[in-house]
């Protein structure tokens, strides 16, 4: 495999699961613990790898609330969306900001620690924002699956021991 | 009426005596009383199957697509099957007349033999194989003629040693490719002298393809697409093994259509038809379930890689597998026979393996270790037959 394709084949793995050693993908894809920690910082130093994150089943009471926020965004000359979604980016409760075609413009992950502190949020620094038109929040009440993991598993189905 | 009790020896047919008792069906009760095993004894995907393709089955059963369905198969479904078989397999069927459904490829594989064997018939198949063939040959009364395969020609049969066994009476040549329980393929030069083999002696060429989609290697059209080869090739195929299916048991055939009508004969008779639900997620799977199915190929190679290497480490010599999921290591240097070693590892290591003789004599010296088992549980089960060879070592 050259460079590029394997590249290509990390970063699949790493999304499936950010913690597989170098030796388990080297081993995977026919390659070495070594080349393998050498592409990485590569995909790192290049900013293709930005970090990496759990995926937490967090359904118990622990505290933290989060929320979806719909964005109608006035657009400017030149910079388009980018200016407003660069200065949402920076306030440390949004974890993710994604510019999305349809009835809206910004779609906004946010997290707080109670109903209020959002809604704080959303009526004290987000919507009087220059260039933001309206916003829509929405609550998250369960999760189900998150980054391809599903929460409930299949109930399990022993295959026979020996099949020939 | 003190005489009631019948004078008979038996009530079972001779032929079906006859058939041995497979010689590890020990081996498999003692792996079935045992628990937290490891078992690289699993020839079947560890997917469950695709979501989308599980949804088709039960919408089916919402709409009440719950009949019989006309003796070859669903024609939409033998359509797809076709258009399938030209994408994948570089040949092309008539859907009408060329194609038959069958209840997996078993029962493909039956329904053929009984279509075109006469008693007395001899068929010549390579060695190891998979277990059903010399049986399912016997009970149409025909003749099985295995040929040796061995791991210094990376388990392709060689056309010399067919020659060595064909007499006026062979009429069936018998392939698996890739291979069950070894992983061999055949290269088109392979592919090619076989079919000049089987031409030279006007045999006809069953062709069981089951692992076909499951190929790391280069793919190359089918066998029966070789010039002069459609006329005298039947192509087995099924859902098993490519889409994670072996519970819906569907299979096809796809060949000339008087063999299709033979064995349409014989699957009438005796089956009727798939089952309509399971027709219904076949003909979901192949007009969409092309990413999920090279999604777990790709999986696969990557296991296939992991354990390969790691039995090479260890000692255990092993053929680089290009397709199936089997690895077939020579567990020589151990200085145990396949069954003792098999039956050791398991007592010892609580990890299940397959005696290479299972699927034929040839296999001594082998064991079948299948990789469509996650990957946490490989790496167990390689650290933990490490350790029995370290052991074994230190005896
Ligand atoms: C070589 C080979 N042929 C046929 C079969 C039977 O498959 P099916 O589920 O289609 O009956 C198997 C299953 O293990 C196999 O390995």
């Amino acid at each position: 495999m050259d460079n590029e394709s394997l590249k290509r084949e990390v970063v699949a793995l790493l999304r499936r699961n950010a913690r597989m050693s170098d030796q388990e993908i080297a081993d995977r894809l026919g390659s070495t613990a070594g080349t393998i920690a050498g592409l990485i910082q590569e995909l790192e130093r290049d900013g293709v790898l930005m970090g990496y994150t759990a995926i937490v089943n967090d359904q118990s009471d622990n505290g933290e609330v989060r929320a979806i926020i719909e964005v109608e965004v006035r657009p400017e000359r030149d910079t388009g969306f980018d200016i407003v979604a660069e200065r949402l980016a920076k306030f440390p409760e949004v974890q993710s900001v994604y510019l999305v075609s349809g009835r809206y413009d910004l779609r906004l992950e946010v997290a707080g620690h109670s109903l209020q502190e959002i809604a704080s949020f959303v009526s004290g620094k987000l919507a009087p924002q220059d260039g933001v038109k309206s916003t829509a929040t929405y609550f998250l009440l369960k999760k189900y699956k998150e980054a391809g993991v599903q929460f409930s598993k299949d109930e399990k189905h022993e295959r026979l021991k020996i099949v020939p | 009426m003190s005489d009631s009790k019948s004078c008979r020896k038996s009530w079972v047919a001779q032929h079906i005596a006859e058939l041995p008792r497979s010689g590890i069906r020990d081996f498999f009760e003692l792996v079935n009383t045992m628990d937290d095993v490891i078992s690289l004894g699993i020839g079947e995907p560890d997917f469950a199957t695709p979501w989308h393709i599980r949804d088709a089955a039960i919408y089916a059963l919402h709409s009440g697509y719950t009949c019989y369905t006309s003796n070859l198969g669903d024609l939409r479904l033998r359509k797809a099957i076709c258009a399938y078989a030209k994408e994948n397999f570089g040949v092309s069927y008539r859907p009408e007349q060329e194609c038959i459904v069958t209840v997996g490829v078993s029962e493909g594989l039956d329904i053929l033999l009984r279509a075109v064997l006469n008693p007395g018939d001899e068929v010549l198949y390579h060695e190891p194989c998979y277990v059903s063939y010399a049986p399912t040959i016997r009970m149409t009364h025909a003749v099985p003629v295995p040929v040796r395969t061995e791991a210094k020609n990376d388990f392709v049969v060689d056309v010399a040693d067919l020659e060595a066994k064909v007499t006026p009476r062979t009429r069936v040549l018998l392939l698996n490719y890739p291979n069950n329980p070894t992983g061999a393929g055949l290269d088109w030069a392979a592919k090619e002298s076989l079919a000049a083999f089987a031409c030279r002696h006007d045999l006809l060429v069953i062709s069981d393809e089951i692992y076909e989609e499951v190929n790391y290697a280069k793919r190359t059209p089918s066998l029966a697409g070789l010039p002069g080869m459609k006329d005298r090739t039947v192509l087995l195929n099924g859902m098993s093994k490519a889409f994670a299916m072996t519970g819906f048991r569907i299979g096809y055939a796809c060949g000339p259509a008087a063999i299709i009508e033979a064995m349409m004969k014989v699957h009438q008779y005796s089956m009727l038809c798939a089952s309509s639900i399971a027709q219904a997620a076949a003909l979901e799977a192949l007009q969409h379930g092309a990413d999920e199915r090279d999604a777990m190929c790709k999986e696969y190679m990557q296991r296939r890689n992991v354990m390969v290497k790691r039995l090479n480490d260890m000692g255990l010599t092993c053929f680089m597998p290009c397709g199936a999921f089997y690895a077939f290591p020579s567990i020589v240097s151990s200085g145990l026979d396949s069954t003792t070693f098999a039956k050791r590892l398991l007592q010892e290591k609580r990890v299940a393996v397959v005696p290479g003789p299972a699927f034929g004599a040839s296999g001594e010296g082998h064991v079948r270790c299948a990789y469509a088992t996650a990957m946490g549980d490989i790496e167990r089960a390689m650290a933990r037959i490490k350790e029995f060879l370290q052991e074994l070592k230190s005896a």
